[in-house]
This record gives structure tokens, C-alpha cells and sequence, in this order.
């Protein structure tokens, strides 16, 4: 069954939107979107190394993204005028990978294979690899899933019961940066923000728990995945930004009956 | 044994220096009332006490193992984050829908639990909070101005409401206020902030300090009346210090509460 790289790509797809869904509602509840970007941007550094270095893209790209994890998160807690200081990693760090990776022979070519994502190139050891990094992740979600709420809510509330919000900033940190990782052969660097956010807002109109919102993302997710495989075959379009052309129109749909249904 | 006992301690946020120097501590089973001018350091000495901030010189001791019940001055909700009334009492421990639907009534908060906290109002709001801060059953209860945008019935309805609640878990409060005259009937000691700790002890001893006049003077005329007025009915409050200040009126105005 895993000889059809249709298959193999579904599954890819899959676990992703399983695992980037749920991170993508803390990602929106914390107002981390241009965290995630800048994260994710930078991961086209971790390619330009990995090819330099002959190292397995996943094992680079996690190893910079990491790094840009933690560094934006020490930044965070310094507060103030964080959102711009994000905005120029995030653009920074993409354009510093783009030209960093010309310097590697052989790497231009396929390019447009980390900026968007090969999923129909989805190999067994990458599916090894992505359903491992999206369970590690739902893991550490599901570990920490309350202290991570209260933290969420209100950094002073959860001090007052004992839990300490920057280490689980640090518990997302890490959760943001695998995801990374695993989402570049699927939708590529420049649209993992978005496999992140779009299945979380779309899921928001028709929740009422946290808890709902990140079961009705993943839903979303694994469906946009699919649908977007479907839409990427019948039109020939490519794969990674049909998936996300998908979410996007789910959003439309449930904003919308939201907006109707706010206004009865 | 002091339930926290702060020593020394010394804030300063960003360039601003908040607290100085501030010495103090909580018994078990004491109410504790904080009072101060705006920006005196009352909502900072509190986040400090539950280890939300970190002191640049001093010390905060704790009772090992101390369960603190902590009602914030504000809590902003992200639009995005869906939460039932129901939920958040589960934050941090699970709680069963009985055990919430007891706080809720002990918070006076009623039948809120599927209600989302996004549709609620200030005052609903702060009950839920209470709610929540009780639920774990704390040694301290920590308010932050927990009255505000509540009227005078309400907030003093709030109040009784905290007291009844220290009786039966026995619990130290402390609080911050503004509502001098509500408060400072209700506390066992009240200490005077302005970055450091300018006078404390018994309310009534703490009213009559020159520190305390001085930041409150006229402002809490009408407050310190009434205060008086409930506690030792005397009815001559109209004359009691109309030579130190000369707002009569407001005075009156105020103490016409209490009848």
C-alpha cells in the first residue's frame, strides 16, 4: 500500500495536519503567528545546511529551527515591541536562507521544493519521520495540555498555582520547531504558518472549549490535507499550496456561518 | 508560622523603580488589606507574593508547599481561545461539575457553568475568578482590586462574600483595594503602600496615621466617616474632623450610606 506515492503522500499530509493543527491553536490563542513564521523562515537556513554538510534535511532544519525557536523565544520575554523585531527575523532569516543556499551546488534547482513542499516525492523513511515528529508533538501537547492552558490564559494565574509559564513557552518551543521540521516536504517553509493558523481560525467559529477547537483544527487539517491532494491531482496544480487553498476556503465557509450566526 | 514573609524586597520595572525596601507577611487566617495611590507598587507587591515577579534585591519565603488562591486584576481573553465558565474552573486541576457548581455558588456566581467567559459581565466575571481561586482550596487568597466595576451594594456584598469564605476555609486574604471604607471595616491589618510600606497595623490606628492622612487626606474623608460611623455609632462623624478638611458635603454624602 505505501508503493503509491499517492498514498505515501496522503499519509504525509495527514500527519501533518493532525499534529500542526493543535500547536496552530496555541499559535493563535498566544498571538505567536509571526513566531511560527520566523521559525519556519529560517528552516531554509537549516536546508542550505543540511545540503552543505551532506546531513538529512530533517536532522538540519530542526537543529536551525530550534535555534531560531529559542532565540525569539528569549526575545518575547523581554517584551515590548516584539511583533516588529519578529517581522524583520522572520523576513530576514527566509532571505538569508534563499541566497545561503545558492552557495550549495546542485541546491537551486530544486528550490522550489523547500519553499513549497514535494509531497508526491514523500518517501517511507520521510513518512517515518513525519508521523514520528507529529507524534512527539500531540505527545508534549497532551503531557503538558492543562499547564500549558493556564500559562496560556494568564502567566500570573498559572504562577499562582505552582506552574512556571516560561517553561512551558519552552515546551511549545520545542513542539513549534519539530512541526517545522516535518512540514517542509510537505507544504514547504513558506506555508507551514499557514497549516498551522488556518485549521485553528477556521475551527474557532464553533467551539466552545479549547479542547473542541483543537479536535475540530485537526479535523479541518486532515481534511484540507486530503482534499487538497484530491484538488492538486485534478487540476495539476501543486500539492502544498492546493492543501492550503483548501483550509483557506473551509475558513471562508465557517467564518461566515459564524458571522451569520453571531448576527441572529 | 507566617504563611509568606517578605523581606526587603526591591522591583523595578523596566526603568521605573515600584517597590523599595517593602517588608511583609501574612498569618494564617488574617485579612490583609493593601492600600495606596495609584502606582504605588499594590497590584506589583501581590504578583511578586505569588512568584509572577521576580524581586531585584529581598526576599519572598513561602510556606513550603503553600496553596495560593489568586484573583488577578484583569484577565484578557484571547478572542480566539474558546472557554465555558465550566472550563476554566478546570484550569489547572480537573474538577468535577459538582465541585464547580459549589465554588460558583460560594463565589455568588450561580448557574454560570456553560456560559462562555467571553459573554459575561465585570461583575460575573470577577465572581467566577473567586470562584476558581477557592476551588483549590487556598491557605492565602490573593485579590487584586477585586471590586472594581461593581457598585457599592455589590462590592460590599463581595466582601461578606470573602469573609464567608475565610471562615470556612480558614484562609488568610489579602487584598488590594481602592474602597478604603468598605475594606478597611473588613480587615484584621492594613498596610499603607507607596513603594514602601508607609504605615500598618489595626485599621482604625493606621486611619489616624499622619502617613496615611497625608496620601489620603481628603479623599477618604468621607470614608473614614463612615468607617467610624458603623463602628462606633457615633453620630457626630458631620464634626469629627471638619476643621482638618473642608469638604463637608462629599463628607455627608458618603457617610448617608451607612444610614
Amino acid at each position: 500500500m505505501l508503493d503509491d506515492f499517492l498514498v505515501r503522500a496522503a499519509l504525509a499530509g495527514l500527519g501533518l495536519a493532525l499534529a500542526a493543527a493543535p500547536l496552530g491553536c496555541f499559535v493563535s490563542w498566544r498571538r505567536m503567528a509571526n513566531f511560527g513564521d520566523a521559525t519556519a523562515h529560517a528552516a531554509i537556513l537549516g536546508v542550505a545546511l543540511s545540503l552543505a554538510l551532506s546531513l538529512p534535511v530533517f536532522a538540519g532544519t530542526l537543529f536551525v529551527a530550534l535555534v531560531m525557536a529559542v532565540l525569539v523565544g528569549a526575545l518575547s520575554e523581554r517584551g515590548l515591541g516584539i511583533d516588529t523585531v519578529l517581522g524583520v527575523l522572520a523576513h530576514g532569516a527566509l532571505a538569508i536562507g534563499l541566497v545561503a543556499i545558492t552557495f550549495v551546488p546542485g541546491a537551486r534547482l530544486d528550490l522550489s521544493a523547500y519553499l513549497f513542499g514535494d509531497i508526491l516525492a514523500v518517501t517511507k523513511s520521510d513518512l517515518l519521520v513525519i508521523w514520528g515528529g507529529a507524534a512527539l508533538v500531540l505527545a508534549l501537547l497532551l503531557w503538558r495540555w492543562q499547564a500549558l492552558l493556564t500559562a496560556t490564559l494568564s502567566p500570573d494565574l498559572a504562577h499562582a498555582s505552582g506552574i512556571d509559564p516560561r517553561l512551558e513557552s519552552r515546551v511549545l518551543t520545542v513542539a513549534l520547531a519539530l512541526t517545522v521540521a516535518v512540514a517542509i516536504k510537505v507544504v514547504g517553509v513558506l506555508l507551514i504558518g499557514a497549516m498551522l493558523l488556518i485549521p485553528a481560525a477556521a475551527a474557532r467559529p464553533f467551539a466552545r472549549t479549547p479542547e473542541a477547537m483543537a479536535l475540530t483544527a485537526a479535523g479541518i487539517g486532515g481534511v484540507s490535507a486530503l482534499a487538497g491532494l484530491e484538488g492538486a491531482l485534478l487540476f495539476d496544480t501543486p500539492a502544498g499550496p492546493s492543501m492550503v487553498c483548501a483550509a483557506t476556503l473551509i475558513f471562508a465557509v465557517t467564518a461566515s456561518l459564524g458571522a451569520l450566526r453571531a448576527r441572529r | 508560622m507566617k504563611l509568606i514573609e517578605a523581606r526587603g524586597l526591591q522591583v523595578t520595572l523596566g526603568e521605573h523603580p515600584v517597590l523599595q525596601g517593602v517588608d511583609f507577611h501574612v498569618d494564617p487566617g488574617e485579612i490583609v488589606t493593601i492600600v495606596g495611590p495609584n502606582g504605588s507598587g499594590k497590584s506589583t507587591l501581590l504578583r511578586t507574593l505569588i512568584g509572577a515577579v521576580k524581586p531585584q534585591a529581598g526576599k519572598v519565603t513561602r510556606k513550603p508547599g503553600l496553596r495560593l488562591g489568586y484573583v488577578p486584576q484583569k484577565l484578557q481573553i484571547d478572542a480566539t481561545l474558546p472557554l465555558t465558565v465550566a472550563r476554566f474552573l478546570s484550569l489547572p486541576h480537573r474538577i468535577s461539575r459538582a465541585e464547580g457548581r459549589a465554588a460558583l455558588e460560594e463565589a455568588g456566581a450561580g448557574a454560570l457553568e456553560g456560559r462562555p467567559m467571553s459573554g459575561l459581565s465585570g461583575g460575573q466575571f470577577q465572581r467566577v475568578l473567586l470562584a476558581r481561586a477557592i476551588l483549590g482550596k487556598p491557605e492565602v487568597l490573593l485579590l487584586d482590586e477585586p471590586t472594581q466595576g461593581l457598585d457599592q451594594p455589590g462590592s460590599a456584598a463581595f466582601y461578606r462574600q470573602i469573609e464567608q469564605i475565610r471562615a470556612r476555609l480558614g484562609c488568610a486574604v489579602v487584598m488590594v483595594s481602592h474602597e478604603l471604607h468598605v475594606v478597611m471595616s473588613a480587615s484584621d491589618r492594613v498596610v499603607c503602600l507607596n513603594g514602601h510600606v508607609c504605615c500598618q497595623g489595626h485599621p482604625e490606628t493606621v486611619a489616624q496615621a499622619a502617613e496615611y492622612r497625608a496620601l489620603f487626606g481628603t479623599g477618604t474623608h468621607g470614608a473614614l466617616a463612615l468607617y467610624r460611623h458603623e463602628h462606633t455609632h457615633t453620630h457626630d462623624h458631620g464634626h469629627d474632623h471638619a476643621h482638618d478638611h473642608g469638604h463637608d458635603h462629599s463628607h455627608h454624602d458618603h457617610a448617608g450610606h451607612g444610614h
